[in-house]
């Protein structure tokens, strides 16, 4: 049984815009190309004619052999079913110039920052088309193909300087201040002064409520981060105050930026499955699980039926200790230092411990492969799992919601502070917990099943109220679903072997794009590669659940007080290792 | 009533600081010591573990399972007089599934014949780079790689590691991960069967 999900279009584009709308035909690929002059005009009947609510995935693609450049929007509906993806492409000269969605769809705003900061398409009429993930000096934009990064070797592994001659040297020794590093011609060290962030600062300046100004109060910026305890790394936000109220907010991001996607493009197919670890590095296991989907839909090969159910569990058991510290983490943020925390912990430990008995690493964990997983589970790990499943986590759960939900304290801090309406969550492009929280019930494996979900008995966990302690709840109504599908899929799994495909260190991987979603804890999970019949992806790129929720803080956050930011940054549940990438 | 959830939490608090001497008391009048022993670390990571589950490195460490990994190092068969028989050929696989990168290997001619030997001059690998993924020694045809169990490798220079860091004989190997030896043992004699028994029949057949 072939289980990948599949994005054949529901709609025929073609048919309801025959002049400015082709279908993809290339080998492969999917989908419909939109003229670019009629970009919005389309997106917007996808969007209010055929139901496409939710942006899921925007991603720039370079073909410079082409002299192209190409968009590709992978839209869904949040009542379910297979999405859309539709393209528009421009002409390689500068500056590549598309139209900006972020007037149909608002979660196009950072994804569409990001495509302009690593690819330089210019977004004709986004209102804030600052660079994202760099910094403002940056010289090129890295996910063009004819960039090269500093210590450039080859442009992909295996680097031939390792065998058969590989005399080992340190990068450092290879001159790294002179050919190796990249800055603007007219850049000189000794002369430079930083210019400030001006533009920061007038974007945040734009978009700042007017204050009241019968009480002549002064707004203060605050620059909250990046080495703040409460923004979970370094996660910076510029905000205008007048007294405690936010009047303004602009995320900073990319302190933690290492550019995962051109790592991507330079690795082989396999060696980006522990690169994907290093994301979200609370659920490595459920990075591996987007990214393996994705190639097995571009290999088009199945998996062993053995490999699915421990994937599920591992994936399942990820989702209850990421909840589970996440409320830990956010009592630590609301002042309730580690008493919490460290209850999450211990169970999470126990959680660690099988992942390491089962992977090799507590973290790291690298386990899946394409077309299975890395190696069996041994019945000693599975035993462990069924009485940590059965025996301890239900009663810890009921512990945690004992010992926090009716606190009044807590109640006061979180109930009745409105995250966001339904409707701009999804216009948003908020997924995950957050989103059902809101009152949409969209969780992908429901709405859209990948792997095995189809076959579990399991509810939508959803939460009417919008506000932070239903963000809280859902958590533990989470953890109790996944606790549900785990004890099923103890009981179901059945023998045999762990991979569809023999062992081998290079995979052939068929030309085309696949776009492989998972409902990760923190949300939608999407990898979206393209191969071009090579031993590398010619295009790799991560929808990363935490950078697009963030898409929503500034909306979150304006008009309430600045110590609900605090919590409102935490229920958004974000971590840094993903954001940035 | 105000103050219901406060106190209700607080039961919870309260047990848990309870259950925190409870276990000791338990163990003490059983006898047995609940810290620094083997079998004090294995009920404090169960999940019956409840009290006190810190485990206090370095004095305790905890168990470690077999299949964990940490920076590779390569597996010699020990020969006769004390000969290293290194296992790897310098075929290059793992330096070429490497993700980071960090393996270089330089392989070996003979003096002589000029012909590659298999067996590596030179191998490399850089601890500082490397992210244990494990891939060298599962992708590795000759189980001559594998992951090892030292993780305390932390130091003041640069952890490049050659040859004479690397090798560690297959009775370390076979101690760290005895299932796995079991299993390749196995495999290798399996093999070794087939071929002799192949050999033989290929002997046979033009007698009959």
């Amino acid at each position: 049984m072939m289980t990948t999900p599949t994005l054949t279009a529901t709609v025929d584009l073609v048919a309801r815009f025959p002049n400015f709308v082709t279908t993809d035909s290339r080998p492969g690929y999917s989908g419909f190309i939109v003229k670019k002059e009629n970009l919005v005009e389309v997106a917007t009947t996808v969007r209010d004619e055929f139901g496409f609510d939710l942006l899921s995935n925007l991603v720039g693609v370079d073909y410079p052999a082409e002299n192209k450049m190409e968009v590709v929007y992978n839209v869904f509906k949040t009542t379910g079913g297979p999405g859309l993806t539709f393209k528009v492409q421009a002409e390689r000269v500068d500056p590549v110039e598309v139209p900006s969605l972020v007037n149909v769809w608002a979660g196009a705003d950072f994804q569409e920052r990001e495509a302009w900061d690593l690819l330089g398409i210019k977004f004709t009429g986004h209102p804030d088309l600052r660079r994202i993930l760099l910094w403002e000096g940056f010289e090129g934009h890295p996910l063009r193909k004819d960039w090269h990064e500093a210590f450039y070797e080859e442009e992909a592994k295996p680097f031939k300087s390792r065998w058969p001659d590989g005399k080992h040297t340190l990068a450092e020794e290879k001159n790294p201040f002179r050919d190796n590093l990249k800055f603007p011609a007219d850049f000189n060290p000794e002369t430079w002064k930083p210019e400030g962030e001006k533009d920061l600062y007038a974007s945040l300046e734009r978009s700042t409520l007017a204050g009241d100004d019968r009480l002549k109060t002064d707004q203060v910026v605050v620059n909250m981060g990046p080495h703040h305890p409460s923004t979970h790394g370094v996660f910076r936000a510029v905000i205008t105050l007048e007294g405690e109220t936010v009047m303004g907010l602009k995320p900073v991001m990319g302190y933690l930026h290492r550019n995962h996607d051109k790592i991507g493009e330079r690795n082989t197919f396999l060696q980006n499955m522990p690169y994907t670890d290093r994301l979200d590095y609370f659920n490595s296991m459920s990075n591996n699980f987007g990214y393996a989907l994705a190639v097995e839909k571009l290999m088009n090969i199945p998996v062993a039926e053995r490999a699915d159910y421990i994937r599920v569990i591992m994936a399942e058991i990820s989702r209850i200790q990421n909840h589970l510290i996440f409320i830990g983490m956010l009592l630590n943020d609301l002042g309730a230092m580690y008493t919490p925390a460290l209850y999450a912990f211990e169970e999470r430990e126990l959680i660690l411990d099988i992942f390491e008995a089962v992977s090799g690493s507590r973290m790291m964990c690298n386990y899946f492969r394409f077309g299975g997983v890395a190696r069996d589970i041994s019945e000693d790990a599975l035993k462990k799992l069924k009485d940590l499943v059965s025996e301890r986590l239900p009663g810890k759960v009921d512990e945690m919601d004992r010992l926090l939900s009716e606190n009044e304290v807590l109640n006061a801090r979180l109930k009745g502070i409105k995250v966001l309406s339904a409707e701009d969550a999804v216009k948003y492009s908020v997924t995950g917990p957050v989103l059902r929280a809101c009152g949409v019930p969209y969780d992908i494996r429901r709405a859209h099943p990948y792997s095995i979900y189809d076959r579990f008995e399991f509810d939508v966990a959803v939460r009417q109220n919008g506000d932070m302690y239903d963000t809280y709840h859902i958590r533990l109504d989470e953890i109790r679903q996944s606790l549900r599908i785990l004890q099923q899929a103890l009981k179901q799994i059945p023998g045999g072997p762990i991979n569809s495909q023999k062992p081998q260190y290079q995979v052939r991987v068929p030309a085309g794009e696949a776009y492989g979603r998972i409902e990760a804890p923190k949300g939608e999970l999407g990898f979206y590669v393209v191969s071009n019949g090579k031993p590398n992806p010619y295009r790799y790129h991560v929808r990363a659940p935490s950078f697009i929720n963030v898409t929503a803080l500034e909306k979150m956050c304006v008009g309430s007080k600045i110590a609900d930011f605090v919590a409102l940054l935490a229920v958004l549940d974000i971590v840094l290792g993903e954001l940035d990438r | 009533m105000n103050g219901k959830g406060i106190l209700k939490g607080l039961s919870v608090t309260a047990k848990r600081f309870w259950n925190t001497y409870w276990d000791d008391i338990v163990w003490l009048l059983q006898g047995k010591k609940r810290y620094n022993t083997v079998e004090g670390i294995a009920h404090r990571s169960s999940k019956d573990a409840r009290g006190i589950f810190t485990v206090q490195y370095p004095e305790e460490k905890l168990i470690t399972p077999e299949e964990f990994r940490f920076v590779p190092f390569l597996v010699y068969d020990e020969g006769a007089e004390g000969k290293k028989e290194i296992r790897c050929t310098s075929c290059g696989i793992c330096s070429k599934v490497c993700p980071p990168q960090c393996i270089w290997i330089v392989r070996s001619n003979d003096p002589n014949t000029g012909r590659p030997v298999p067996e590596p001059t030179e191998f490399y690998i850089d601890a500082d780079i490397c992210m244990n993924c494990g891939f060298c020694a599962e992708y590795c045809p000759f189980d001559a790689i594998k992951m090892d169990h030292d993780f305390e490798i932390a130091s003041y220079g640069r952890n490049v590691y050659g040859l004479e860091r690397l090798l560690k004989p297959a009775s370390y190997y076979a101690g760290i991960r005895p299932g796995n030896y079991a299993r390749e043992e196995e495999a290798r004699k399996a093999k070794e069967a087939a071929r002799a028994a192949k050999a033989a029949g290929a002997t046979a057949a033009p007698a009959a």
